[in-house]
């Protein structure tokens, strides 16, 4: 099994307290991977370092490697912007970039290079089907993004993450903030899109868990407790912790 | 007993209350009332667009004033505006916590110092620095007393207000826009100009239209400095008279000529209307921008 | 490409740092300049002694009728402000939080009264002042200062009431008292480091400012004895010796300026020091 990210003794501490203990893992490629985990227990401060928007947290410590292919992202040397491209992100809300709908797909176009309004027109049309949002703004591209409802927002903001042509996308809880049917429509994107993609979802819920997940990490107090299928992770868990989690259901 | 302490008390809150929701109203009105006789013999237009100030024959001409008003608060904002943006995006995106903490009370302190003290300052540095130094620097004559004083001591003084303001906008930016963009392959410097500048740019004006009320209306310091000649300035480096300075210097003769009370009370409710519109205006746009986050 | 966009942030963060780095330092200079030119004619006289026949002259005598002056205004006018700022800030927060929109309302003219020049406020006690008869007066210039500073007392109270916890007032609801009662005790022992800031907050704003006492107190070489007699003020001090010709006189001006500022920044010291210790001390 391929590799799309290899993560090596990855240690990150606040100055109150080690979030992450040392993290090692590898998330295989083109399957969907979710991280599990009640709230607290450190998957959202893993998540940030895959695409090291550590950075943003001045107060956050990290030690330790996580390579994206063959590249280290914290190696001091590392060009970030394009590994980041690399990367997908679908946060917990959906924070569309204060501009048209139209500039929000075009974003990380325009970042490359991309000039020529006639590719970027394309481009931006294509990737707004593939989020299944083509179809309710096509005439209203120029509208500003916060007017649409916040499905539409999430499956902008998965348009736009698209948009860069990434290897691998990362979602934060992509449907907590979302009503039953766009939350299937989200899922459902998902399960299509891990043909092509490396998917990589937190979730704290279950059931969306083993919907969804090829692969399953499952996350507590800051370590990686289990992981495997879906399959032997919830019909045989190994450890106490994880046992009393299936059972109690966060 | 209680009864009798509770209805008093809460009638006292109601009057207490109404009496400040009112006194935006009192204030109008009262200047209204003094600014009457002249306006019942001279008309408002005129008044506004007449330049000659002669009160002892009647003319009470505001243009002038108005010009160096508005050329003292563009100057003196033009300055201290993109100082504050730049500094407060240095603040709140690059800087450590500490020296944002420290930039706190540099403010505080800054916003409490006394307008004459400004103004003392002004006559100290500000005025030679003008006269001596940047005026012949352009080939100007210039006593020092002039706009360009003025509208310096002002910028000075409206940073507090307008770096506080504006770090508080930049400060309720939610990091996941800036999360959004950087995991789009934006650099931190694209981040900022495309997004963060973006999703405040309302807060920005906000601040920007609190800045230049404060600067409308700001009356002793830029009095001591701005050099006080009715005239037309040709250059920023002439004398101005702008109209805080008018109602100012004047107090002492407005009760012995005729309508001279009135013209300096018309100038007050002038000053008053203007810098409540650039207040609601700004207060407007910031209302909007936290109701939308 | 790359290159150009590390140039162009390089630049900026120098400039914006340079930007932060000067805004200190023009603090620094104000604060030298006004101490190297007024502490050399400060003397035990300037603060203790009325001024004689001949001050204005560079003569003998110090600026105590216009430190009094100032300290009888403003702290009668943070007293009446008070006593009417209190009660709207109590109101906002416990009655007119079940009405957003009228409390919305009620904050946004606090705004707008905030940002009223202090000449406005000026002229406009001249016009009660002209209303009522009254002349140039301490009465006229605490009635001014009063409204200067209202905004200011009620907006600082209104923040530190906002921030004590609703339960509070809905347990002691609970024990049967009436409402104006819970209000006034309950509120009052949680917020009272807090007002005690905004008090001093607003005594500082007071004493500070010249433009609204202008009109409205006069100026006199005597320390008031009755409500309608002209009241100097120690701003106002500033600026009419300045005014001179007389260079000593210009250098009392200095020596008032550092008075001045010692006043005002003790009080804005102890005002946060008080608030630093409220918020320790907050849950």
């Amino acid at each position: 099994m391929e590799s799309a990210i290899v993560i090596k003794n990855l240690k990150v501490s606040s100055k109150e307290k080690l979030i992450l203990k040392g993290i090692n893992i590898e998330i295989p490629k083109n399957k969907l991977t979710v991280l599990l985990g009640p709230s607290g227990c450190g998957k959202t401060t893993l998540f940030k370092c895959l695409n090291r928007l550590t950075d943003l947290y001045p107060e956050l410590k990290v030690e330790g490697s996580v390579f994206i292919g063959e590249d280290d992202i914290f190696h001091p040397k590392q060009n970030v912007t394009d590994l980041r491209q690399k990367m997908g992100l679908l946060n917990q809300k959906p924070y569309p970039l204060p501009m048209s709908i139209f500039k929000n797909v075009a974003y990380g176009l325009k970042l490359k290079g991309v000039k020529d309004k006639k590719i970027l027109a394309e481009k931006v049309a294509v990737y707004l089907k593939q989020a299944a949002l083509w179809d309710e703004v096509k005439d209203r591209l120029d509208d500003s993004a916060t007017k649409l409802s916040i499905g539409q927002q999430q499956r902008l903001c998965l348009a736009r993450g698209l948009a860069t042509s990434p290897e691998i996308l990362l979602a934060d809880e992509p449907t907590s903030a979302l009503d039953p049917i766009s939350s299937k429509a989200i899922e459902e994107k998902f399960l299509e899109l891990k043909e092509n993609y490396t998917v990589i979802v937190v979730t704290h819920i279950l059931r969306q868990a083993k919907r969804l997940a090829d692969h399953v990490i499952f996350m507590y107090d800051g370590q990686v407790i289990e992981q495997g299928s879906p399959k032997e992770l919830f019909e045989n868990p190994q450890t106490e912790t994880l046992k009393k989690y299936i059972q109690v259901g966060y | 007993m209680r009864k009798f302490i509770d209805s008093l008390s809460s009638v006292w809150m109601q009057i207490a209350i109404w009496f400040v929701l009112l006194l935006p109203l009192m204030i109008g009105l009262g200047l209204v009332v003094k600014s009457m006789p002249l306006l019942q013999e001279n008309s408002l237009i005129g008044i506004l667009s007449s330049s000659t100030w002669s009160p002892m024959r009647g003319d009470f001409g505001f243009l002038p004033f108005i010009i160096s008003t508005i050329l003292v608060t563009i100057i003196a904002t033009a300055i201290s505006l993109p100082l504050c943006l730049l500094s407060a995006i240095h603040l709140t995106q690059y800087a450590p916590k500490w020296l944002l903490g420290f930039m706190h009370s540099v403010i505080d302190i800054l916003a409490g110092i006394p307008s004459v003290v400004y103004g003392v300052w002004g006559i100290l540095v500000i005025v030679p620095f003008v006269g001596d130094n940047l005026a012949p620097f352009f080939n100007a004559e210039s006593s020092g007393y002039s706009i360009l004083a003025g509208a310096l001591v002002l910028a000075v003084m409206t940073i507090p207000y307008v770096l506080n303001m504006l770090i508080e906008v930049f400060n309720n930016i939610a990091v996941e826009y800036k999360e959004a963009s950087l995991s789009l392959g934006a650099t931190y410097w694209e981040t900022i100009k495309f997004v963060v500048l973006k999703k405040g740019l309302s807060g920005i004006l906000s601040a920007f239209g609190l800045g230049i009320s404060k600067a409308l209306g700001e009356t002793i310091a830029v009095l001591m400095v701005v050099g006080n000649v009715v005239q037309f300035p040709k250059s920023v480096f002439d004398a101005g008279y702008p109209l805080p300075a008018l109602i100012a210097n004047n107090y002492g003769e407005m009760m012995s000529i005729p309508f001279y009370d009135s013209a300096l009370m018309l100038a007050a409710l002038l000053l008053f209307i203007i810098v409540i519109f650039f207040n609601v205006a700004a207060r407007y746009l910031i209302q909007k921008t936290t109701v939308t986050q | 490409m790359m290159n150009r966009k590390k140039i162009e942030e390089q630049f900026f963060r120098l400039l914006m740092s340079l930007v932060t780095a000067s805004i200190i330092l023009v603090l620094v200079y104000i604060f030298y300049i006004i101490l190297k030119k007024g502490l050399p004619s400060l003397s035990w006289d300037m603060v203790s002694r009325l001024p004689e026949g001949g001050y204005y002259f560079g003569k003998e005598g110090g600026i105590l009728n216009a430190i009094i002056g100032s300290f009888y205004i403003s702290v009668s006018a943070t007293f009446l402000a008070f006593i009417i700022g209190l009660p709207v800030a109590l109101y906002m927060n416990v009655y007119l939080v079940r009405r957003p929109k009228f409390l919305t309302m009620t904050r946004f003219v606090l705004d707008a009264l905030w940002g009223v020049p202090s000449i406005v406020y000026g002229a406009f006690g001249f016009t009660i002042m002209i209303y009522f008869g009254l002349r140039t007066s301490l009465l006229a210039g605490i009635i001014a200062v009063t409204l200067l500073i209202i905004p200011i007392m009620i907006r600082a109270m209104d923040e530190v009431l906002r921030t004590i916890p609703k339960g509070l007032m809905e347990a002691s609801l609970a024990l049967g008292s009436t409402k104006t009662e819970t209000a006034f005790k309950v509120f009052f022992k949680q917020a009272l480091p807090g007002f005690i800031t905004a008090i001093l907050l607003s005594f500082g704003r007071g004493i500070g400012d010249a433009a609204s006492v202008l009109f409205t107190a006069g100026f006199t070489d005597h320390i008031p004895e009755k409500l309608t007699d002209p009241v100097a003020t120690l701003p106002l001090a500033i600026f009419f010796q300045l005014s001179s010709p007389i260079p000593e006189v210009r250098e009392r001006a200095y020596a008032a300026a550092v008075i001045l500022i010692a006043i005002v920044f003790t009080i804005s010291l102890s005002a946060r020091l008080l608030s630093k210790k409220f918020k320790k001390h907050q849950v």
